[in-house]
Formats: structure tokens, C-alpha cells, sequence
């Protein structure tokens, strides 16, 4: 009996066991904050390297569209506006292409063997690089828009929109483009959503009645809402930060014009184009612009998981 | 009596056919671009695939017909996803295992999580911006500017999200019956993990982790100011700390030169890259698709 008990008195673990339980737990603890630090860090870098600029333009810099190293005038509205504008218009046209296709690839008009190819495919084209989109707009869908970019400003010339002569390169083929890298991204989050509508509600909706589509327009589609929204928003914030396809097809214009049918410019590819050979207070004007482009695309981001988690379906 | 058969003129069915029809048109209209999109890329970037190509160096555009081959494109794509994979994979997964294994749903651990999500929106060209201003500028990596670990760096902080998000997700897939009995016949917290809950969780992280890598490997706009580009072989360890080229940044360079041996050197390496991310995706699907038939429940 009595030794039995000093035996029990002695399972207990080694003291080196229990420090490296302990220190195993730390490690990851530090390594999951890492995320915290680098996101704070991009925050304050960014932030500290255009206070420079910051504090010589202040708020001017948001709103005059002069961009000359020469003269050390530095003003981000073209690029703003560009921002802006091409990512707000590509989602306008996004978002019933997108729509539409999901409720197509969640109804049963076709076999669903048909229904679920056209799904992955889909996803899988969320993964292909927007560098190659970029080299596709470039020698594929710009010959191809030009004469109808030509019998735009013929036809709608008094609208300020098309009010230019098409150029090569311009806002247009950039808003174009976007819509190709949305689609998959909008497409995909809204079936998501529209799967995970009950069936229940679909079946009470059918049997007091209602057609198909007042049914996905009076249940479904309210339903499945808050998901859709929060897919646009990450849509509308990948638009914004895009790079590498807006700046190889946009024309990298600095002279602002209301037209689509000329050259444009985004902040990133204001970003993309001067980087590398910028030097002195071009480089802080450079980072203040940076700073816009995080700030709108962290308040939109912020937004969506804002929204998802205040609207996720109850059920 | 009439009410009980279909009458195609009544208005919500006319409504009805008109929506179908509108969504199919609308499915069409998103499809078929994709469709001719992929096609497209493969067919003219595989009309260009020759052995030459992946020995040889890029010739300067302009002076001669000859563009040369993508060989240090290639060895230099491998190599900087190679380096954020070093980095990214360690920290994302430990992080990951942080927040599914000792957090018990705190502040800190919502606080992590929320980061991460912000941390995947934030743009591409903002990483590259931090890295060029951390790194590249202040010449902190013995005294080298551009280079090839720069360029590593700048993709890891995209692919971080990934990578903690899976393992996350994995590891909460784990059923707590295993961790119970392990922790039940006396194991500590970290041989529970090490031997039971992270194998068990295998293959979902390593399938998202993949997934990452192909991602960051078409990444270029983290790249362009801080691996920038280079033309030359990549020879020796000491090549990391000067420029390196990358298929992305190679097709963004060649893209826009007005010679057409560049450009066809531009779909060639495009066809590659989207070959071989295309391929890595359909792979795991598959594997996905297959681990889910057989799962035991």
C-alpha cells in the first residue's frame, strides 16, 4: 500500500516535458501574432513614408491631378478617380452576370453533372494569374473592341462617358478585363450563398404557390442577400487593389478625362509604372497614394466581415 | 377544371420563361469568354513550347529575331516561391495551430482572425510596397537592393492568410475524440498535436497550402519593385541577392515590348504558368473529391 502511494506521488511529468509543452504553446502564440505585426507593420511603414508628402499637400493631394517630378507637384485625383470609377462600373456589369450565372448553376434547368462542371470550371478560373488576363486583354480583346469602341463615341459621342476618339489602350478595355477577373470570384461566393438557402424555405415558397421566380426573387434571393453582398465587397476591394491587368491595359494616362474611351490610371498602376525609377519626394507622394488605395480597400474589407457577420443566415 | 393544366399564356408564366431565359443568356455571356479565354492562352502559348526554350537565357529585345529561352525565369519563379513557402509555411501553420488548439475563442484569438481576413484583402502591390520600404530601400539584407529574397518575402505575407486560414480550418475538422484520448492515455498537449490532431488534418492543410504556393507563383506585382528582373542564368547560392527574373514578371516585361519575339516569348511562359497552376488545382480537386468519398465517419 505504502508503496503504491510513492508511486503515484511520482507520475507526474518531467520537468523538461512540461517546458517544452510550454514553450511549444508559446511558439505558436508568437507565430500567430505575426499576422497582427505585419499587418500593423504595412499599416505604419506605409503611413510613416508618405507623412513627408502627407504634410506638404495634405488633403490637396486627393483632389488636383498635377503629377510633375519636375516641378515637385504632386496630385493623385486622375488615379483616384480611376480607382474609382473602373472598379464601380466592372461590378456594376459583374454583379447581374455573376448573379444570374449562380441562380443558372443552382437551379435545375440543366443536368446537374452539367451544372457542377460549370461550377469548377468557374473556380478554377479564379486562379489563373492577372498578369496572363493582362496579356490576353492586350493581344486578344483589344483588336477585337476596337471598331465597336469606334461606333461607341459615333453613336453615344455626346455622352461624356465616350465623348473621346478610342485609343489603343484605355479605362474601358481596364473595366472590361475586371469584369473577366470578377465574374469567377462574384459567381462562386453567390452560388455559395444560394446553396445555403434551406430547402425548406424553397418548398413552402412552391407550395403556396409561387412561380420559380417569384420564388427567387421573393425568398431566395432576400435569403441568400447578405452573402452576395459580402461577395461584391470582396469583389469591389479586389477590383480596387488589382494591378498587373489594369496597368498593362488601362494606358497609364496622368491627364484626366471624364471619357473611358481614353487612357486612365489606378492607383496601383500609378504604383506598378513609377516604383521602381522613383526618387526622392516623388517616392513619399508614391506612398501617400499607397495609403489611399490600403485605406479604401481595408474600409471596404472591414465592411464586408462587418456585414457577414451582422446579416449571416439564421436558420 | 382549366386551372389544373399548365397555360403558357398566363402572365407569371410568361414572366417565368423570360427570367430562365435571361439567366441562361446571362450564364452564356459569362461563360463563353472564359471558355475562349483558357483555350485561347493554351493553344497559342503551346504553339511556342520548344526545348530551347527552357535552356536558353532571354536575348535583349530589340536588336536580334532570336528571343532566346525563359530558363532563369523559370529556376528564378522557383526559387522565390521556394523562399516564401520556407517562410510562409512554419508561421501560417503554427499560427494556425495557435488558433484552433490553445485559444479558447478570446479576444486575441478573434483579434488574429479578423487580422487574417483583412491581411487576405490587402492588395497585392501593397505587399511589394512594404517589402521595397522594410528591405529594398534601407539595403538591410547585407547591403543588396533588389533581389531575389525580397521578392520571397514580399510573396509570403500574401500567402500567410492562406496558410493559417487552412490549417485553421483543418485542424477544427479534427474530431475532439482524438484529442481526448490521447490527452487521456497521458500525453501532453504539444504530442497531441505533433503525433495525432496535425497528421490527421494532413492532407486538407497541404491541399490548401498547395493551392497557396500556385497562387503566389502567378503573383508579379509584389515583384516588379522588389525582384525586379534579370536576364541572366541563375548561377550560385550568392545569385539571392541580386535581381532575379519570374515567369510573371517576364510576361509583363515581354507583354509590352513592341517586338514580336518577345511577345511569343510572353505566351510561352504564360502557357506554363497557367499549365501548371491549372494542374495543381484540378490535382487537389481531385484529391478532395476522393477524400470525401472515402472518409470514414
Amino acid at each position: 500500500m505504502e508503496e503504491k502511494l510513492t508511486l503515484f506521488k511520482n507520475r507526474k511529468r518531467f520537468g523538461i516535458e512540461k517546458n517544452i509543452d510550454i514553450i511549444f504553446k508559446n511558439t505558436t502564440l508568437v507565430l500567430s501574432s505575426f499576422v497582427a505585426i505585419i499587418l500593423l507593420g504595412i499599416i505604419l511603414v506605409v503611413f510613416f513614408q508618405s507623412f513627408e508628402s502627407f504634410s506638404r499637400y495634405g488633403l490637396k493631394f486627393l483632389v488636383t491631378s498635377e503629377w510633375n517630378p519636375v516641378k515637385d507637384e504632386y496630385g493623385a485625383f486622375t488615379a483616384i478617380y480611376g480607382t474609382l470609377v473602373t472598379s464601380f462600373l466592372s461590378l456594376l456589369i459583374t454583379i447581374p452576370l455573376g448573379v444570374g450565372t449562380a441562380i443558372f448553376i443552382t437551379e435545375d434547368f440543366v443536368p446537374k453533372v452539367v451544372r457542377e462542371i460549370i461550377g469548377s470550371f468557374v473556380e478554377l478560373l479564379a486562379a489563373i494569374p492577372s498578369v496572363v488576363l493582362g496579356l490576353w486583354a492586350i493581344f486578344v480583346m483589344e483588336p477585337f473592341f476596337r471598331d465597336f469602341f469606334v461606333f461607341l463615341h459615333n453613336f453615344f459621342g455626346w455622352i461624356p462617358l465616350f465623348s473621346t476618339e478610342p485609343t489603343g489602350r484605355n479605362s474601358l478595355l481596364a473595366i472590361l478585363i475586371l469584369v473577366v477577373m470578377l465574374l469567377p470570384i462574384v459567381t462562386a461566393i453567390a452560388r455559395d450563398s444560394l446553396n445555403q438557402v434551406p430547402k425548406k424555405l424553397r418548398n413552402a415558397a412552391y407550395g403556396i404557390g409561387a412561380s420559380r421566380w417569384k420564388t427567387i426573387f421573393s425568398v431566395i434571393l432576400p435569403a441568400a442577400l447578405s452573402g452576395i453582398m459580402a461577395g461584391v465587397l470582396l469583389a469591389l476591394g479586389r477590383a480596387m487593389g488589382e494591378t498587373m491587368a489594369v496597368t498593362m491595359i488601362i494606358g497609364n494616362s496622368n491627364a484626366f478625362s471624364w471619357s473611358l474611351l481614353s487612357p486612365g490610371y489606378t492607383i496601383s498602376s500609378m504604383l506598378a509604372n513609377q516604383f521602381g525609377e522613383a526618387d526622392g519626394s516623388q517616392v513619399s507622394s508614391l506612398f501617400y497614394a499607397a495609403f489611399v488605395l490600403m485605406t479604401l480597400s481595408l474600409m471596404v474589407n472591414i465592411f464586408a466581415q462587418w456585414l457577414v457577420k451582422k446579416f449571416s443566415l439564421k436558420y | 377544371m382549366n386551372s389544373l393544366y399548365y397555360q403558357k399564356r398566363l402572365s407569371r408564366n410568361i414572366g417565368d420563361k423570360f427570367f430562365t431565359t435571361l439567366s441562361v443568356i446571362c450564364a452564356l455571356i459569362a461563360i463563353l469568354p472564359l471558355i475562349f479565354l483558357v483555350t485561347y492562352i493554351l493553344y497559342k502559348g503551346g504553339s511556342q513550347i520548344t526545348t530551347e526554350l527552357f535552356i536558353l537565357e532571354p536575348n535583349p529585345p530589340g536588336d536580334d529575331l532570336d528571343a532566346g529561352g525563359i530558363n532563369p525565369a523559370l529556376i528564378g519563379t522557383l526559387i522565390i516561391t521556394s523562399i516564401a513557402s520556407i517562410i510562409a509555411i512554419p508561421v501560417g501553420v503554427g499560427g494556425g495551430i495557435y488558433l484552433a488548439e490553445y485559444s479558447k475563442g478570446g479576444s486575441f484569438s478573434r483579434f488574429i482572425r479578423f487580422g487574417v481576413n483583412v491581411l487576405a484583402g490587402v492588395p497585392s502591390i501593397i505587399a511589394g510596397v512594404f517589402i521595397y520600404a522594410l528591405i529594398v530601400s534601407t539595403k538591410i539584407l547585407f547591403g543588396s537592393m533588389y533581389s531575389g529574397l525580397a521578392g520571397g518575402m514580399a510573396l509570403s505575407i500574401l500567402m500567410l492568410p492562406t496558410v493559417i486560414k487552412t490549417t485553421d480550418e483543418g485542424l477544427k475538422l479534427v474530431p475532439n475524440e482524438l484529442r481526448y484520448a490521447s490527452l487521456g492515455v497521458g500525453a501532453s498537449m504539444y504530442t497531441t498535436i505533433l503525433k495525432v490532431t496535425l497528421p490527421s488534418a494532413f492532407r486538407s492543410i497541404a491541399t490548401g497550402v498547395v493551392l497557396g504556393i500556385a497562387r503566389a507563383a502567378g503573383e508579379t506585382a509584389p515583384l516588379i519593385f522588389t525582384a525586379l528582373f534579370s536576364y541572366y542564368y541563375i548561377t550560385g547560392f550568392e545569385d539571392l541577392f541580386y535581381e532575379m527574373g519570374s515567369l510573371a514578371v517576364l510576361i509583363y516585361n515581354f507583354a509590352l515590348e513592341p517586338y514580336d519575339a518577345q511577345n511569343k516569348l510572353a505566351w510561352a511562359a504564360s502557357f506554363i504558368l497557367v499549365l501548371s497552376i491549372l494542374s495543381v488545382n484540378i490535382f487537389s480537386r481531385i484529391l478532395t473529391a476522393f477524400t470525401e468519398k472515402t472518409k470514414r465517419v
